[in-house]
């Protein structure tokens, strides 16, 4: 050999007499604990399948005796849930909905499953905080700017049948004209009309081309849904173009885009979605979050 | 005559996979055909050149210069899999690195089977067939059956890593965890593997030992049930022959039941069985003792192989599979606590009497750490495996850190103790360029560990307690971006172990790159094949 053995201090155990370049094996019994213990989850492994389902068979499984089954066990927890919320459900459907806020019970629920509705199928586009996407089309609920209003009934319409889908006939829906790609308003007007809202808003602006912007916007219409001191129109989803929040960024560029693309951001209709429990529990908790009208 | 059958051989290839990246449907396999074109080219002029040339007749020695190419591709791809996995571990920390220019190619959901498939089949595949080459040889005193097969696997191997690689980057991938490859990197995949499987049972077969040693049973099983996982996993129907995409022989919760009978067992098999039998090889030989007992190998090898093939159904507590295969899956898992436990009481034990050398030698330092890792994920894993822990553990990031575990701790720590035993003895170099060094890479990569398994305990919990709670009326309290934003803390933490890690295993690159270079050469000792 060309390795030389290992050494080991142990010759009252032995060693099986093999070698293989240099390494031998001592003959240490198994472990007596090890053994014990494999036993053990041998024994007890064997009685959970007696217990659970467990051993398939030509037609299904052995049921265990004692038996059970996971999906049951969800289905009836769920259940159990419901049962203990049918109560409070039926009077939240049957509540007028500027009410809810007056009844604590009621209160308290609407919020607690408003805000579950809300975190597991709103947040994707408002935020987990509801404060929306500044910029980016995905309205601020924290505030009290209302695109589609702010009280109670709006919200609730706006969530049930949504804004400008296809699902839903009864969808709020409104379109502002692509001036810019449609060729309605040129360059100059477009320029002209971005510096009059600038303007309007309060943001640093060419006061020359705003007043020529003034005139833009009698003529192309703008005060038709903006109003004519662009304080907009919730009931044609039409933005307040005085104030400081902006759905889609508020500066030169943005709004020039605003113009010249138009925008046209898309709600899903919750009525295919949600219980009519939970669209007015939803409602509720996001009225309850900012300033609710 | 051999020469000109692979010369057109290897003709044929080039040619054909040229026709392929010509016809290709997608850029994926276009560039995997451009590669083996070159692959292939290269090696049709390799063969070209070298035809003729005299074959010394090396029977009497052992083949330890494909090994020598094993262990510079091992520590290739460990440095290239950390340092993925470091990226994808910031990406999530800091999701603005998923930079906009790179997106579709370096993205999270891009690099992440980059990363998996690069530590566990690059590193660790190359380990495993270096140490195995090794190991079959010594033990058996023979040289390695096959003449040049070796050399097939070794560069079979990497191809396959390169197109694998290339492949996950511009998306072309079956989806299925550690299964990612495509129909044709399968089928090369088989090749290389029965190759693999020649040169081993060729080298066991011409043997001078009467018996075989424990440590190849092992790594046999390993070869045997990988090749039949990978076989019955990736069953699929390529769309086209000359793209990238298949489909699945089979569907439904059947696929899904097919996935983790093969994602388990090649934790199983690959990741445990065959680098146990890296274990039961270099433990006894660094530590120059007798393994602690023959018996115990014996038992826990056959409960482990024959436990672990049930154990994949607890990969789907709580899904569309019935309960009674759930139920299995737990049983046999926590059933196989004990036959994993096994290994790691004889690498241990193999120790005692030597236990002084904990404080002399590092490396043995490193490898007591592997084995206590792997215990610890040994008793982890089933202790997981139960339904009701399942019911928490299930999707968080308790699991990564649990897998962690087992890879950075067990597999990673051994074949670093494996490489720093082989590089002197393959190089034939006197010693390590440094022990200090080891002890860095040691520290290094134990604090790094223990990061990383802290932090994912701590954010797996965490989030699965939040996804869980419930107020009194029954409605979730919590928004998934709500556990999304409290794991930032550990987030942090897990890149942190990560780096150390990391950094760890550069400096034993450098150490054994200048153990090559700068230490003197050992008095030619013939490595030859004892005469008996």
């Amino acid at each position: 050999m060309c390795a030389k053995p290992v050494k080991h201090e142990r010759p009252e155990v032995g060693t099986t007499g093999h070698q293989w370049d240099g390494i031998e094996e001592l003959n240490n019994p198994l472990p007596r604990w090890w053994v014990w213990v494999f036993y053990a989850t041998i024994v007890w492994g064997l009685g959970y399948t007696v217990a659970y389902p467990a051993w398939p068979m030509l037609t299904g499984a052995t049921p265990g005796l004692i038996g059970g089954s996971t999906r049951a066990d969800v289905a009836e927890d769920i259940a159990r849930v419901d049962a203990a919320n049918a109560g409070i459900k039926a009077r939240l459907v049957a509540a007028d909905l500027n009410a809810i806020g007056t009844d604590p019970e009621l209160a308290a629920y609407a919020e607690r499953a408003g805000a579950a509705v809300f975190r597991t199928n709103c947040t994707t586009c408002h935020g987990s905080g509801a404060a929306g996407f500044q910029g980016k089309g995905y309205p601020n609920l924290l505030d009290d700017d209302w695109l589609w209003g702010g009280t109670m009934e709006d919200i609730h319409l706006t969530i049930t049948h949504g804004i400008r889908n296809t699902t839903d006939p009864d969808a709020r829906y409104s379109e502002m004209p692509k001036f810019g790609v449609d060729e309605l308003l040129d360059d100059t007007q477009i320029a002209q009309v971005v510096e009059h809202v600038l303007a309007l808003s309060g943001q640093e602006h060419d006061a020359g081309l705003a007043a020529e912007g003034a005139v833009v916007w009698e003529d192309a219409a703008c005060s038709g849904c903006h109003m004519e001191d662009g304080s907009g129109d919730p009931t044609q989803g039409a933005p307040n173009l005085k104030d400081a929040i902006w759905l889609y960024g508020g500066s030169r560029e943005a709004i020039t885009e605003s113009v010249f693309y138009a925008r046209f951001g898309v709600m899903p209709n919750w009525n295919a979605r949600l219980t009519e429990d939970e669209i007015r529990a939803v409602a509720f908790y996001v009225h309850g979050r900012g300033g609710g009208e | 005559m051999w020469d000109y059958l692979k010369l057109v051989g290897l003709g044929l290839v080039a040619v054909l996979a040229a026709i392929a990246a010509n016809y290709a449907h997608d850029l994926a396999y276009q560039v995997n055909a451009v590669t083996v074109m070159l692959a292939a080219g290269i090696a049709f002029l390799w063969v070209l050149r070298t035809a003729g040339d005299p074959r010394p007749n090396l029977q009497h020695e052992y083949f330890d210069s494909v090994i020598r190419a094993g262990a510079i591709a091992t520590g290739f791809w460990g440095i290239v899999g950390f340092l993925v996995g470091l990226v994808i571990a910031l990406q999530l920390a800091f999701p603005a690195l998923n930079f906009e220019f790179l997106q579709g190619y370096g993205n999270f959901g891009r690099l992440r089977p980059l990363h998996t498939s690069a530590v566990i089949f690059a590193f660790g595949g190359n380990a495993l067939i270096m140490s195995s080459f090794y190991i079959v040889q010594r033990t058996c005193a023979a040289r390695l059956y096959g003449g040049g097969l070796g050399w097939f696997v070794f560069w079979g191997w990497q191809l396959v890593i390169v197109l694998a690689a290339t492949g996950y980057v511009l998306g072309a991938t079956q989806g299925k965890e550690y299964a990612e490859p495509v129909w044709y990197v399968d089928i090369l995949i088989t090749a290389v593997w029965v190759a693999f499987l020649i040169t081993f049972m060729g080298t066991l077969m011409k043997r001078k030992e009467p018996h075989i040693y424990v440590a190849n049973w092992f790594i046999l099983s390993m070869i045997v049930t990988v090749a039949m996982l990978h076989l019955v996993n990736n069953a699929a129907i390529p769309v086209s022959i000359f793209g990238s995409a298949q489909v699945q022989l089979y569907s439904g919760v059947q696929d899904a039941m097919v996935q983790w009978w093969y994602g388990h067992n090649a934790v199983g098999f690959f990741l445990t069985a065959g680098f146990l039998g890296m274990m039961y090889y270099f433990v006894p030989k660094q530590a120059e003792r007798p393994v602690y007992s023959y018996k115990l190998s014996i038992i826990h090898f056959w409960a482990l192989i024959f436990l672990y093939i049930w154990a994949g159904p607890h990969h789907l507590h709580y899904t569309a599979l019935p309960d009674w295969a759930s139920t299995l899956g737990m049983v046999f898992s926590v059933m196989l606590w004990m036959p994993s436990w096994g290994g790691m009481i004889n690498g241990l034990m193999t120790l005692s009497g030597a236990w002084d050398k904990l404080r002399t030698d590092p490396v043995i330092r490193m490898m007591v750490v592997s084995i206590g890792f792997y215990g610890m994920s040994t008793f982890e894993g089933p202790v997981m495996s139960i339904k009701a822990v399942n019911s928490l553990s299930h999707y968080t990031d308790w699991t990564i850190g649990h897998v962690h575990s087992g890879a950075l701790g067990w597999n990673g720590m051994i074949t670093f103790g494996v490489l720093y035993y082989l590089v002197p003895r393959l190089w034939n170099r006197e010693r390590l360029y440094s022990l200090a060094a080891v002890s860095w890479h040691f520290w290094l990569a134990t604090i790094g560990i223990v990061l990383y398994a802290a932090s994912m305990w701590v954010s797996g919990i965490m989030e699965g307690l939040m996804w869980r709670e419930v107020d009194a009326n029954g409605f979730l309290v919590n928004a998934f971006a709500d556990t999304v934003a409290a794991k930032f803390p550990m987030y942090v933490v897990r890149a942190l172990g990560g780096g150390l890690y990391l950094s760890g295993a550069v400096i034993m690159c450098w150490n054994l790159w200048m153990t090559v270079r700068a230490q003197p050469g050992r008095a030619t000792q013939h490595s030859a094949v004892p005469a008996e």
